[in-house]
């Protein structure tokens, strides 16, 4: 370890005597701030690859730096980095090619209800769930939900099934960065967590009149 | 462990599942919540970790290894042969390795210079598998050591730069998101009164979340029927966050321990404790 030696002294110039008062001071250096590019790369020895979790996961996304640090500084990100963000994600977003956006409602409860998958734990390409109710209330006869995200109980009977609705759900899902940069929700059609097919079911949970959520 | 209070846990969570089952009101969720806490107090007496304390010290006086040595000699900050109260002042800086350790990196490095254990024999499963499984040697001495500091203020020491830095990268590393789901350990554990299904998160922005968390790891987890660490409580963290899987003693895990620790200063260790 270099060790900087500080003499500090009193008045040198009054007498020989005083010089006697002089301390010698071992002074460390100073502690470093870790820059970005240290942090990623102590993650990645710090961490291992499985077959379903590569150390690629700890490469950060430009939207995921910029939201690390709004986090981390506790500043809102700047209006055109947001604006532009925001677009990028909103570009992202893919729509049915067969123009249906709700399918079945049962089918979206159980993938509400299921946090399984992208761990690294987990078989690659295992179906995952969209583990909804982590963060959501959605059918009000599940009590064990979260509070991260909003309620979403009455969500279709509240909105409609307009098709602007209907767009802004799907949106929201496939990709949430496009109405709120650093939203905690993950991109479940984006990241390619959900299936077209299974967000069409969460979809249904949502909207279909039939689905207990508007009941 | 007395039977009474096990029979009358046992009746508290089979409860709890029939309540989970049936359709209720919105307003059953702050009752159940409330039940989760009492359930909480009447476990909190015949704790199974008290066993694997008792193993623990066992061991920890055994003489083992090639060495044939015990690990009484074993320096976990305080000085040669002192386990009270070491885990409220660790992570620290050790001057022999020129590096910041936990206690579980510090345990390992004393079996491995004390009694001639090598770091790969160490490591290969440090974590229990199953409830089945009786606990490892590594749970079972880290369990032992972290319960003689019960009532030990936190207080880690900040003086040295490299365990200054070890607090400023455990920080970056606390609000770094990244992975599938976009998330870091700040989006769960960085607002207040946040929650998992109904897992109530400790935000560590604030102290005495911070504390609570910090000084009751490890802790018997009655889900998994077993005593996990703090080390095997990060993993599973990231496991949850979707990034890979943290390699055990890593230096980020030392780094995120060394931050949750000068967070809970002044907090009263209370570990092993038991949680859900």
């Amino acid at each position: 370890m270099n060790k900087k030696i500080v003499i500090a002294c009193g008045a040198v110039f009054v007498s020989v005597a005083v010089l006697a008062g002089c301390v010698a001071m071992v002074e460390a250096p100073a502690a470093k701030a870790p820059t970005d590019a240290e942090i990623v790369s102590l993650l990645k020895s710090s961490f291992k690859e499985s077959p379903s979790a590569k150390l690629d996961r700890l490469d950060q996304s430009p939207l995921q730096q910029a939201c690390t640090e709004a986090s981390r500084s506790g500043k809102p990100l700047d209006e055109k980095v947001r604006e532009k963000l925001q677009a990028a994600a909103l570009a992202s977003v893919k729509f049915p090619t067969d123009g249906k956006y709700i399918g079945d409602w049962k089918k979206g409860e159980a993938i509400a209800q299921n946090g399984r998958g992208l761990q690294y734990s987990d078989a690659p390409g295992a179906v995952a769930g969209g583990n909804c109710y982590a963060c959501h209330q959605i059918d009000k006869k599940e009590i064990a939900y979260g509070n991260i995200g909003p309620s979403l109980t009455g969500y279709g009977k509240l909105r409609g099934q307009s098709e602007p609705i209907v767009k802004y759900t799907w949106t929201r899902i496939w990709n949430s960065h496009s109405f709120n940069a650093c939203a905690n929700m993950p991109r479940f059609g984006d990241a390619g967590i959900l299936t077209e097919a299974q967000i069409k079911d969460v979809m249904a949970l949502l909207l279909d009149p039939a689905s207990p959520v508007n009941n | 462990m007395k039977q009474h209070k096990l029979t009358a846990a046992f009746l508290v969570a089979t409860a709890l599942t029939a309540l989970s089952v049936q359709p209720a009101l919105a307003q059953d969720q702050d009752d159940s919540l409330k039940q989760i806490e009492r359930y909480r107090e009447m476990i909190a007496d015949g704790n199974p970790a008290e066993l694997v304390e008792v193993r623990g010290e066992a061991l920890w006086k055994q003489k083992r290894g090639p060495k044939n040595a015990s690990l009484e000699a074993c320096d976990l900050g305080l000085g040669p042969g002192k386990v009270a109260g070491v885990n409220a002042v660790l992570p620290r800086y050790f001057p022999d390795v020129d590096r910041v350790m936990d206690l579980e990196n510090r345990i390992i490095h004393c079996e491995i210079t004390l009694q001639g254990f090598t770091m790969a024999e160490l490591t290969k499963r440090p974590h229990s598998l199953s409830a089945s499984e009786r606990q490892t040697d590594h749970e079972a001495l880290t369990v032992y050591v972290v319960g003689q500091s019960r009532g030990a203020k936190v207080n880690l020491p900040q003086s040295h730069p490299k365990e200054r830095e070890a607090f400023l990268r455990g920080e970056k590393m606390f609000f770094f998101k990244g992975g599938p789901y976009d998330f870091a350990c700040a989006t769960c554990h960085g607002v207040d009164g946040q929650r998992i299904r109904l897992q109530e998160l400790p935000n560590f922005q604030k102290t005495e979340n911070a504390q609570r968390a910090f000084t009751t790891w490890p802790a018997y987890r009655v889900s998994q029927g077993a005593v996990r660490t703090m080390q095997w409580r990060l993993l599973d963290c990231f496991r949850q966050q979707r990034m890979p899987e943290m390699k055990f003693l890593s230096e980020a895990s030392i780094d995120l321990i060394t931050y949750m620790g000068v967070k809970a200063k002044d907090g009263t260790m209370d570990a092993p404790a038991i949680k859900r």
